[in-house]
């Protein structure tokens, strides 16, 4: 009897002791209260923190904090409004001379002086230094030779011969043909200026990046967190209303609403898919949900000929018909998506270019016009077709089918439209990118800059860098150019929008949805908005009892 | 002993190799890791060519693994996607699993070995049948039921305890990960113990000890426990591995950035030398937790000799 005790005593003193220890650990509060520091949810960014070698949102943020750029996005409008740069004039919309605006400094307290920008530039476009976004400098002039076309091929310059330093506060960019609206561009966070560290101390600076932003890296542990403080060199409109940001990696985005509920995170800006339908009442409506500078497509081979035979025109516009996007969008999607009707994003702004009914009826779901036309065609290609999409990423699998379903309601045959998937993301695009699609597939844009200009040139010209669809149209190709060269912006915006509009004639691609930005907040901070790239305008959150 | 120790080390070069090698192809197999690099844009031909000259992607397969493999042996184990090396990965990742693991382990140890104690002396009684039913419940339910379930429970609901680790892994926030992470383990082992000290109860020498008029207590810690925990102690040794690999779910649910966290973002970003580097590593821990079980059999058991 004694025994048994004794073992239950043991049993017992560690389920207590454990507890215990647990209760402990739950009295514990990650971070201080009062400190002012917003916490906010961070990814990993899968490269690293170079202006010109970051390509997706989670390092595009941090750039976003830490860096002015000559001209930057009005996070409520999108409008490219002058910071860093005093005057960007032109005469000939060929050669721009940029004036900086005097004493600027970046966080080290170096000055940000005209070089500051040529020198990141031509390290951005330099080929031996592999930056994922080299090709945004691609219109200024000697480009090539610094970054031949050819594979393998070594450049024969170190700089490019259109950028010329004038004075410590001036420089001069001579681009490879007209382009009105490239100023603009120049929000773009490739174009960021870099400090003489960043050349001198390379792998320093990626432990620590400075800029000449808003923020201020304080500290950096890779794949865990980063903490910025207000940059006390900064000048420029945007500073910050908070004491600082602490961006915390994590595992897992359900794990992030976990803590968010919890109290010990602040910001979240990727709500669990699964978490959605029920967010907005978990959060006492600290939510938001706004369309992005996202669109999500349906792209044609047009590389193949069944796909691009006389009379197909209509069987794409047909199948476009033939999508029930709202319903979609709020069954799959939880309206998450904003159903698209046209092949920019709202973000953009009537000003900018977006417009809802640019495209006519071909996003309009119409069952009995979307029969009609694809019959007029001639069809289906083989009477059968299928759509392909990634399956290790996103929820792609749900809308595909029911795109496809809406298909195949439409004609009335349920085997005529199925999906048809691919392993990883990788050979996805692999495929794609070597024109061996011969069906249908899932694309997507996200602009790189909130210009209508981005939503078309690389996907929709003969030349286009990203156009997965083959689509050549020497009209859309002229048009285009004569909106490049066009000085007054809004017949710019004009011309691209008449070069959009022979889009929806020749249905390249089926715009299916634009895809929303969404954040939840914690009741420790308000003003919590996001700008046109979805990212949280970190320098507007202000916490409460700070 | 000494021979029968060379001969184990040189089995495991093979297996090592043999691991090494399965898993580079298959990272391989998963496709090119740079297009994957420029998201959904069409990669820039010369730029993705650099990259690939860059990372040793331009050699047939073969000569790559060659090429890493000679890499390995001089301690580089390449770079992640992000440019930091795959050692200071390492450095930063293995010391949180292993403190996970550690807890995890002793609540393991502890609470198994408690449960079995009670119900193998409580044979047939209520003790006995509810920590059977109990031990039953845990090894059915997923790993990731568990967690999530925990994590909303006790770290949202009650607010017992945070319900994500914090940074740096402090020891009191890898509680309740470290409970999750038990769960199947100290079913097993509560399990092992309860039959083991059944069998034993009604061995001669535990007889004997009553009969010279032991202390109860004496009886049980010293001949009973002793006696019916070899097995369990090859359980826990072999487990050691089996948990620091098996962390891979519960490290996500509670965001830990250990091992289990590293290889998800190396498969996810299609980095070999990550998911290569970290899996060579277990496979050696797992090895080398194998031969100190098998020669802790010949500690614990003096009638087992190896030549």
């Amino acid at each position: 009897m004694r025994g048994a005790k004794s073992a239950m005593w043991v049993a017992g003193a560690a389920v207590v002791a454990l507890a215990a220890t647990a209760c402990g650990s739950g009295s514990d509060s990650a971070g201080g209260s009062n400190d002012g520091i917003v916490r906010a949810w961070w990814g990993d960014p899968q490269n690293p923190l170079e202006p010109a070698n970051t390509n997706e949102v989670q390092g595009g943020k941090v750039l976003d904090m830490i860096f002015m750029n000559l001209k930057e996005y009005d996070p409520k409008t999108g409008k490219a409004n002058l910071e860093a740069a005093d005057s960007i004039t032109t005469t000939d919309q060929q050669n721009f001379t940029i004036k900086l605006k005097p004493n600027l400094k970046f966080s080290d307290g170096t000055p940000v002086t005209a070089s500051s920008f040529v020198d990141a530039w031509n390290y951005g476009a330099l080929v031996t230094n592999k930056q994922l976004n080299a090709y945004f400098f691609a219109d200024i002039d000697g480009y090539d030779a610094v970054h031949p076309a050819k594979e393998g091929a070594a450049p024969t310059a170190k700089t490019m011969s259109g950028l010329k330093v004038v004075d410590d506060h001036t420089f001069t960019v001579k681009l490879t043909q007209k382009f009105s609206t490239w100023p603009d561009r120049l929000g773009y966070k490739a174009f960021a200026p870099l400090p003489k560290s960043f050349f001198t101390d390379h792998a320093g600076y990626l432990d620590k990046p400075v800029g000449d932003g808003p923020y201020k890296v304080v500290s950096y542990s890779k794949g865990t967190s980063m903490k910025l403080v207000p940059n006390p060199y900064y000048t420029g409109p945007s500073k910050p209303k908070n004491k600082g940001v602490l961006l915390k990696v994590y595992t897992d985005s359900n794990t992030a609403y976990a803590d968010l509920q919890a109290g010990n995170l602040d910001v979240l800006d990727d709500i669990p898919a699964e978490q959605l339908s029920h967010a907005k009442s978990d959060l006492g409506g600290r939510y938001l949900n706004q369309p992005a500078g996202i669109i999500q497509t349906i792209s044609f081979p047009l590389n193949q000929k069944a796909w691009n035979a006389p009379g197909m025109d209509k069987v794409r516009l047909g199948l476009s018909m033939a999508i029930d996007r709202n319903t979609i969008t709020q069954k799959i999607f939880q309206s998450t998506r904003t159903p698209a009707n046209d092949l920019t994003s709202p973000v953009l702004g009537a000003s900018g270019g977006y417009s809802s009914d640019i495209a006519g009826d071909a996003t309009t779901f119409n069952p009995a016009k979307a029969k009609q036309l694809i019959q007029e065609g001639g069809g289906i290609p083989g009477g059968h077709m299928t759509i392909g999409y990634n399956a290790d990423s996103g929820s792609h699998k749900q809308w595909v089918d029911a795109v496809c379903n809406s298909i195949n309601n439409v004609l009335g045959n349920d085997k005529a439209c199925v999906g048809a998937p691919t392993g990883t993301f990788a050979d996805f695009r692999n495929q794609i990118t070597k024109g061996q699609m011969t069906q249908p597939f899932r694309s997507g844009w996200q602009m790189d800059y909130p210009l209508i200009d981005d939503f078309l040139t690389p996907l929709y010209a003969s030349d286009g860098s990203s156009n997965d669809s083959h689509y050549s149209n020497p009209q859309f190709d002229a048009l285009i150019k004569q909106a490049n060269a066009e000085p007054d912006t809004a017949k710019a915006t004009t011309l691209y929008q008449q070069a959009e509009k022979l889009l929806f004639k020749d249905m390249p691609v089926i715009p299916l949805w634009y895809q929303n930005g969404e954040a939840g907040w914690s009741s420790r901070v308000s003003n919590v908005t996001e700008n046109a790239f979805s990212y949280p305008v970190y320098t507007d959150i202000t916490v409460n009892n700070g | 002993m000494g021979r029968y120790v060379i001969r184990r080390l040189l089995q495991m070069v093979p297996v090592f190799i043999g691991t090494t090698f399965l898993i580079f192809v298959m990272v391989y197999a998963l496709g090119d890791p740079v297009a994957a690099m420029f998201g959904d844009r069409a990669p820039d031909p010369a730029t993705a060519a650099q990259i690939r000259h860059d990372l040793y992607l331009d050699h047939p397969l073969p000569v790559q693994y060659l090429h890493y493999m000679g890499q390995i042996f001089t301690g580089n184990f390449g770079k992640a996607a992000t440019g930091q090396p795959v050692t200071e990965l390492m450095g930063q990742a293995f010391p949180v699993t292993l403190r996970l693991t550690l807890v995890a382990f002793a609540i393991e140890a502890v609470v198994g070995i408690g449960l079995g104690l009670l119900a193998g002396l409580r044979r047939g009684r209520f003790a006995d049948s509810s920590v059977l039913a109990f031990t039953l419940l845990v090894v059915a339910i997923p790993t990731f039921v568990t967690g999530y379930l925990l994590q909303y429970f006790v770290g949202l609901k009650w607010g017992l305890a945070n319900p994500a680790v914090g940074d740096g892994a402090p020891l009191g926030d890898l509680i309740l990960p470290g409970i999750v992470l038990a769960g199947v383990s100290l079913a097993y082992v509560a399990r092992l113990t309860r039959t083991s000290v059944a069998e034993n109860s009604r061995a001669d020498y535990l007889r004997t000890a009553v009969a010279k008029g032991l202390p109860r207590r004496r009886v049980v810690t010293v001949h009973l426990l002793r006696n019916s925990l070899i097995p369990v102690v090859t359980f826990l040794g072999t487990d050691i591995g089996g948990l620091m690999a098996g962390a891979v779910v519960t490290e996500r649910i509670f965001n830990i950035h250990g091992v289990g966290y590293q290889l998800y973002q190396g498969i996810l970003r299609q980095n070999p030398p990550t998911v290569v580097g970290f899996v060579t590593i277990l496979v050696l821990i797992f090895l080398a937790a194998n031969l100190l079980v098998d020669l802790l059999y010949a500690v614990l058991d003096p009638r087992i000799r190896y030549a």
